[in-house]
């Protein structure tokens, strides 16, 4: 019988893989502790066939084995379509808080008149606020499409809905990150 | 459509806390936790800050 692994000890959090070979059988225990050595312990056994190429990791906590490419769909659909990542990740009601916030700022921000910025070279405020205004996804193409928003502030109360526009692209970016991080594991929950 | 400034204020805190709540924290209770903390740093720094306006314009 052959025993390898390791133990690692990281803000809180330990960690620690053992593979034991008994007899042609690979045993592959990975385990975790949060918070320890308070917290619970999760352990996951894994059975394996003798060919350790087809050895599959068990994690605890345990997540969904997902592709690559998972946490960077979840980041490019959060941003598209506000809380999008976040019901991708099943996290419901997340989602649909994240999503009914951003559509009323936004829809908001339009009601009052507010600008959309186009594509510009001018002003660095013109520049900041056409960055912050992309970060709404779809709905800016949409806006765009459909000739929606001010040209150039009109009423006083226009520029609250300029900020808001401005500002509901900006809280959608930060929605897409903490989806991605979720999806990467990054956030705990 | 028309809002007066503390609505637009209200409305303004309340998306922005909310998202800022599920966003900044892990756990469910905190996340409410710290969304109300942030409506009411919103709402009351803008009203302090509405004071102060008021104090140096008399």
């Amino acid at each position: 019988m052959q025993v390898a692994g390791f133990v690692s000890f990281q803000s809180n959090l330990l960690k620690g893989q053992i593979y034991v070979n008994h007899g042609g059988v690979l045993i592959n225990i990975i385990f975790s502790t949060l918070s320890a050595p308070f917290g619970g312990a999760f352990c996951a056994f894994t059975l394996l066939s003798s060919n350790p190429a087809m050895a599959t990791n068990v994690s605890a906590p345990a997540r969904a084995v997902q592709s690559s490419s998972f946490p960077t769909m979840v980041l490019i659909a959060g941003w598209l379509i506000p809380g999008a990542g976040h019901l991708m990740l099943r996290k419901w009601v997340r989602g649909g808080l994240i999503m009914a916030s951003i559509l009323a700022m936004f829809t908001i921000g339009l009601a009052l008149k507010g600008k959309i910025y186009s594509p510009n070279t001018g002003d660095l405020l013109d520049i900041l606020n056409f960055a912050g205004d992309l970060g709404n996804g779809l709905l800016y193409v949409l806006a765009r499409i459909f000739d929606l928003g001010q040209a150039a502030v009109q009423v006083a109360t226009a520029d609250y809905g300029t900020k808001f526009i401005v500002v509901a692209g900006l809280l959608n970016i930060i929605s897409a990150v903490d989806a991605h991080s979720l999806a990467t594991g990054r956030k705990r929950s | 459509m028309t809002i007066s400034h503390f609505g637009a204020v209200l409305l303004f805190s309340l998306f922005t806390s909310v998202v800022f709540g599920i966003t900044q924290r892990s756990d469910p209770r905190m996340m409410v936790r710290f969304g109300a903390f942030c409506f009411a740093l919103f709402v009351g720094g803008t009203i302090a800050a509405s004071w102060v306006m008021w104090l140096i314009k008399h």
